[in-house]
């Protein structure tokens, strides 16, 4: 193993979480990183919404891919991951590969050169996108860890690392609201929060999250500005 | 006598003859007017009915026959409406007959009124005269209620005056038969043009009525108002602009004005309690208004925001011994229970109604004898429309009570007072067009049909808001429309308006002209939630229950389940947030909390302000005041200082272990809230270590951990430069930047602008999805592309209305060389009200990541990691 100094400070012994025995960094800016596997999975990107809102006469503004890229482009740089797996969803619709500006698909191939890039068929993306580099996977299994989009049914499992449903947390303290983007995770599944510019976020309690959890020992990692904050699922609220 | 000297006003009241008006102008040049002007049959109907046409009237009529457009000012219940129906009526009665087989023809007469209801109301009381006098005139309102198939034929065979609402107008335009559907219009009559002008409304009728005036250039106007402070601003409003060589448009409409009727009757309560420092609710007065509730046959009580309205409901029902029928009215009710209310008002039956201003404008109110104002007035015109609801007889005097909730505001109701007396007025200033309404306007000129944008400029610059509109802005909001007018030309095969080889701009698709339809409008409202009623104990398993209203999703998140909630007039249990619902049930308990809605805060008028400034410096007019309120001036000049009428005074003062400056600018909540953050911004620099500021209508509270007092001495920085002006460049810009509001301004601009659509087809978007996708728009757009059109129009709109920059400019100009600073070793008497402020209001500054801080170590602790 190669670490470079930059990045193991990068990363702080606390800061870890296990899951079904790997370790694994939940960064603040929304993605998961196993320092031991130096693998870096990224979920949701939904790249090309805008173009796809524009297609159906919503002109909202055409740079969230290059907003996404640009983000992702910086946690690579500072992770060097060996391994990228894009969870599901990376791009809003099948066509979007092909409407991608010429700009962005160059920056997206240079983030992909030098290492294995995964693509998992998300719900909004089942095809391999058109005209780049990667494998295209229904689901990935590396180690004891188990790569899809959308969670599987079962109850209890290990090792599961999902996406699809965008977490969000929501606290209340000292009488106001404070609503983040989250992992949520019970030691055994972690689903991870959206990674595109233009996506929404839903709250771990709703319904769609039901039978997902161990409410015993769920967490929620919820995004701040300098560091990711470790609430326990007890001190949640809806909505 | 020889005859009768009542005149009816049956329109202008919109109700029943029981409104007599004595005659008082020079009845016999109203008569010979009369015969001049009246075809016969009126002149018949007035005879028989007893009556005579008034004279502003006639006057009206002679110059609407003289092919000049109108405004008539007048107070309630001066036949207003009737004068504005007069030339249509007129002109029609004289038209010849449609012979069979002949085309079917067009609108004769426009009638826009701000509610529905009003053109609701307009259709039955125009109704009965024209069917007395015998006209072959129809009348039809369209609204959002009306039925597809009657739109449908109402586009074959038009009514000959059609009522009709600004959105309704903006959707007629955008068919693509509008020119022939208009072909024939003569007449655009405004009601209450007044309160339609000042908002984003008024932006999008302005340009409507451009169109209108393309399609129709004969075309005149007749604008109804209540008495403004500025005339020819609506003036101009209602006649072309031409603006092009000299830069002052002279275009104004014919002015008639009305005076006022008899002067209303209000007091002050002189309360026997003793009058709060603080506070809004105005509980120590509840006994006192009581009593004038049984006093009075009716009573109105008006208060200026929901949550007063639902506190002082509470309090006069645990009062209401004698079970008295007091009802509750506010915007965020159900409608069947507003109508329910309505209703039985207008029958007589309750003896008191608490309201907020969703009574302001409208419809009569049955038997109204007394009016009570609880809380301060705010804004001198607000006061007198609001009194004008007792009582629409012009000639007896209106009765009110004004109750303020506290010491300031009894300076601020004396002010009030004294103006509605003299007769000022003052309304909201009209502001420049906005840019997201024009887009919303030049993509439904495009769904009516192809336009040419030289001729559609110069069309638009015709609306007075929009005649100093420059061509380069107008052609970037063309270029928004077509393609999102991003720097990034990624949009161009997406486009929505294309050019054809003529160079007309056309829509691309069909497609396009229905979601058009289904946005058009300006009002976006908060993301509210319905209230559902379950049965107590089913919690959120709970189904089916009524719903009782709406409340702002806002506050809904910051309940817990089990918490307690004042709704109305009800104790309800928060159960849970589902979908779009609050679950709720019946509660009961003592710590009950009031829903704050963030609508309805109206900031103290720059007139009002001006008064209570007045004042406070002259100590004669402390005669006029309570003793107890006069006392605390007195008080105050002793231990401290009276600011003369035109100085900000600040007072700096150590208390505890911390340091307090005190302004009391008198500008509003708003702007004292902007200056706060500026403040801070300012003193954080300056390294006086600024802890927090609270701000209220009259002033501004800031508290640090240094002494600012010795840092204005050592001139590091002066209290001059502390006030310079120059905050409201860079500090400001960096300010908003960061903040929630301009998101919030932003959500509503890209609604309007079409950017985000209200509804799809046969799908409601809830307020939290637009929200969302709007707050993440505007962060990509902003860190990409900052002077984009939209944030721009975002960046305006949140400077005028949500933080009145424009008002705190003008006072920073005004005190400049004129800030008095006394510093104290203590808390002066008028510190008292703001300071009891701290607090009770939480300061939204960027400490949300310390919140998650504190519940993440709460985790940690618990679990001993």
């Amino acid at each position: 193993m190669n670490f470079s100094l930059a990045r193991a400070t990068l990363i702080a012994e606390a800061d870890l979480v296990g899951i079904a025995g790997e370790r694994a960094v939940c960064d603040r800016r929304g993605v998961l990183y196993f320092p031991d596997l130096r693998l870096l999975c990224v979920s949701d990107l939904h790249l090309e919404k805008g173009s796809s809102f524009a297609r159906r006469g919503a002109l909202i503004p055409p740079y969230d891919t290059g907003a996404t890229l640009l983000r992702l482009q910086a946690v690579i740089a500072d992770y060097q991951p060996r391994i990228v797996i894009s969870l599901g969803d990376s791009f809003h619709d099948g066509g979007g590969a092909g409407r991608m500006h010429l700009s962005f698909r160059e920056r997206l191939e240079a983030l992909m050169a030098g290492r294995d890039w995964f693509w998992v068929a998300g719900n909004h993306d089942p095809d391999a996108p058109a005209d780049l580099p990667g494998e295209m996977v229904k689901e990935l299994a590396v180690g004891s860890l188990l790569f899809r989009h959308e969670p599987s049914k079962l109850l209890r499992v290990e090792g599961e690392i999902a996406g699809h449903l965008h977490p969000c947390a929501r606290i209340v303290q000292r009488g106001r609201s404070v609503r983040r983007r989250c992992f949520a995770g019970d030691g055994g599944r972690m689903i991870m929060p959206a990674f595109g510019a233009y996506t929404g976020s839903l709250n771990v309690l709703d319904r769609a999250y039901l039978g997902l959890f161990n409410r015993d020992t769920l967490m929620a990692y919820m995004l701040g500005a300098e560091r990711v904050f470790a609430i326990s699922g007890a001190m949640l609220r809806p909505g | 006598m020889p005859r009768s000297p009542f005149v009816p006003i049956f329109l202008g009241d919109r109700t029943r003859s029981r409104y007599l008006l004595r005659v008082t102008e020079q009845p016999r040049l109203a008569e010979q007017n009369a015969a001049v002007l009246l075809p016969e049959p009126f002149v018949k109907w007035f005879g028989e009915k007893g009556w005579s046409p008034r004279v502003h009237q006639l006057e009206l009529l002679a110059k609407a026959q003289a092919r000049q457009s109108v405004l008539l000012i007048a107070p309630t219940g001066a036949g207003k409406t009737l004068a504005g129906f007069l030339p249509s009526l007129t002109e029609l009665a004289n038209r010849p007959k449609r012979k069979p087989g002949e085309a079917h023809r067009g609108i004769h007469t426009l009638y826009i009124s701000p509610l529905k209801a009003l053109a609701v109301d307009i259709e039955r009381n125009l109704g009965k005269p024209v069917e007395e006098i015998g006209l072959p005139v129809t009348i039809e309102t369209r609204t959002g209620d009306t039925p597809s198939h009657k739109r449908q034929r109402q586009k074959l065979v038009p009514p000959d005056i059609l009522l009709t609402t600004p959105e309704q107008l903006a959707l007629l335009i955008a068919s693509n038969d509008a020119r022939r559907f208009f072909e024939d219009l003569r007449y655009v009559v405004l009601d209450e043009l007044h309160s339609l002008v000042t908002s984003k409304r008024g932006h999008l009728l302005a340009l409507g009525l451009a169109r209108l005036r393309a399609f129709v250039p004969q075309l005149q106007t007749i604008g109804l108002s209540a008495t403004v402070a500025e005339p020819d601003e609506l003036r101009r409003w209602l006649v072309a602009q031409n603006p092009p060589k000299n830069s002052k448009n002279t275009e104004m409409a014919g002015l008639i004005t009305v005076a006022g009727g008899a002067k209303p009757d209000i007091s002050i309560l002189d309360s026997r309690e003793r009058v709060p420092w603080s506070g809004h609710s105005a509980r120590y007065a509840i006994p006192e208004i009581y009593e004038a509730i049984k006093q009075h046959r009716t009573t109105l009580l008006f208060v200026n925001t929901r949550s007063q309205a639902e506190l002082l409901f509470q309090e006069l029902w645990r009062a209401n011994e004698d079970s008295l029928p007091i009802a509750l009215h506010h915007g965020s009710l159900d409608v069947g229970q507003r109508r329910r209310v309505e209703k039985a008002m207008a029958d007589n039956a309750l003896r008191a109604i608490v309201a907020t201003s969703t009574l302001d404008l409208g419809i009569d109110w049955g038997d109204v004898d007394l009016v009570v104002h609880v809380g301060a007035p705010k804004g001198a015109s607000r006061l007198a429309q609001r009194i004008g609801r007792a009582n629409h007889r012009m000639d007896e005097p209106s009765k009110a009570i004004l109750i303020p909730a506290n010491r300031f505001e009894v300076l601020e109701c004396r002010a009030a007072l004294d103006a509605n007396y003299l007769g000022a007025q003052d309304t909201p200033p009209l502001i420049k067009g906005a840019l997201d309404v024009l887009a919303q306007h030049v993509l439904g000129v495009a769904c009516g049909g192809p336009f040419d944008a030289d001729l559609l400029f110069e069309e638009v610059r015709g609306a007075a808001p929009y005649a100093a509109l420059e061509r380069e802005t107008f052609d970037r909001v063309i270029d928004f429309v077509a393609t999102g007018g991003y720097a990034l030309k990624n949009y161009e095969r997406y486009a929505r308006i294309r050019q054809t080889k003529e160079g007309l701009w056309r829509i691309a698709h069909p497609r396009v002209a229905q979601q058009y339809r289904l946005n058009v409008g300006t009002i976006v409202e908060m993301p509210e939630l319905n209230i559902r009623y379950v049965r107590q104990g089913r919690g959120m398993a709970g189904r089916g229950g009524p719903v009782l209203g709406k409340i702002e999703e806002y506050f809904a998140e910051q309940l817990r389940p089990g918490d307690n909630f004042l709704f109305a007039g009800k104790v309800l249990r928060f159960e849970g947030i589902r979908e779009n619902e609050c679950v709720v049930s019946n509660g009961a308990g003592a710590n009950i909390i009031v829903p704050s809605y963030a609508g309805g805060k109206f900031p103290l008028s720059t007139y009002l302000a001006e008064q209570v400034r007045g004042m406070l410096a002259d100590s004669d007019r402390w005669k006029t005041l309570p003793e107890q309120v006069a006392d605390w001036l007195r008080l105050q000049k002793e231990k401290s200082v009276l600011p003369k009428r035109g100085d900000l005074l600040v007072e700096t003062f150590p208390r505890g272990n911390r340091h307090y400056m005190v302004a009391y600018p008198f500008e509003g909540r708003l702007a004292h809230q902007t200056l706060g953050m500026l403040l801070t911004r300012r003193l954080e620099r300056a390294h006086a270590r600024p802890l927090g500021f609270v701000a209220t209508d009259y002033s501004l509270a800031v508290w640090a951990l240094d002494d600012m007092a010795a840092l204005f001495k050592a001139k590091k920085p002066s209290l001059a430069a502390l006030f310079d002006e120059d905050m409201l460049g860079d500090d400001l810009e960096a300010w908003l930047n960061d903040s929630w509001m301009l998101k919030r301004t932003f959500r509503t601009c890209a609604v309007i602008a079409g950017l985000i659509e209200k509804r799809y087809p046969g799908q409601e978007k809830s307020g939290r999805q637009v929200t969302v996708s709007a707050d993440l728009i505007y962060d990509v757009l902003r860190s990409h592309e900052p002077d984009h059109i939209l944030l721009q129009a975002t960046r305006t709109d949140a400077s005028a209305g949500l933080l009145d920059v424009s008002r705190l400019g003008e006072m920073l100009s005004r005190v400049r060389g004129r800030i008095m600073h006394k510093h104290l070793d203590q808390i002066s008497p008028l510190a008292v009200p703001v300071m009891l402020e701290i607090g009770k209001e939480s300061v939204n500054g960027g400490a949300n990541d310390t919140l998650l801080m504190e519940a993440a170590d709460l985790v940690e602790e618990a679990m001993g990691r």
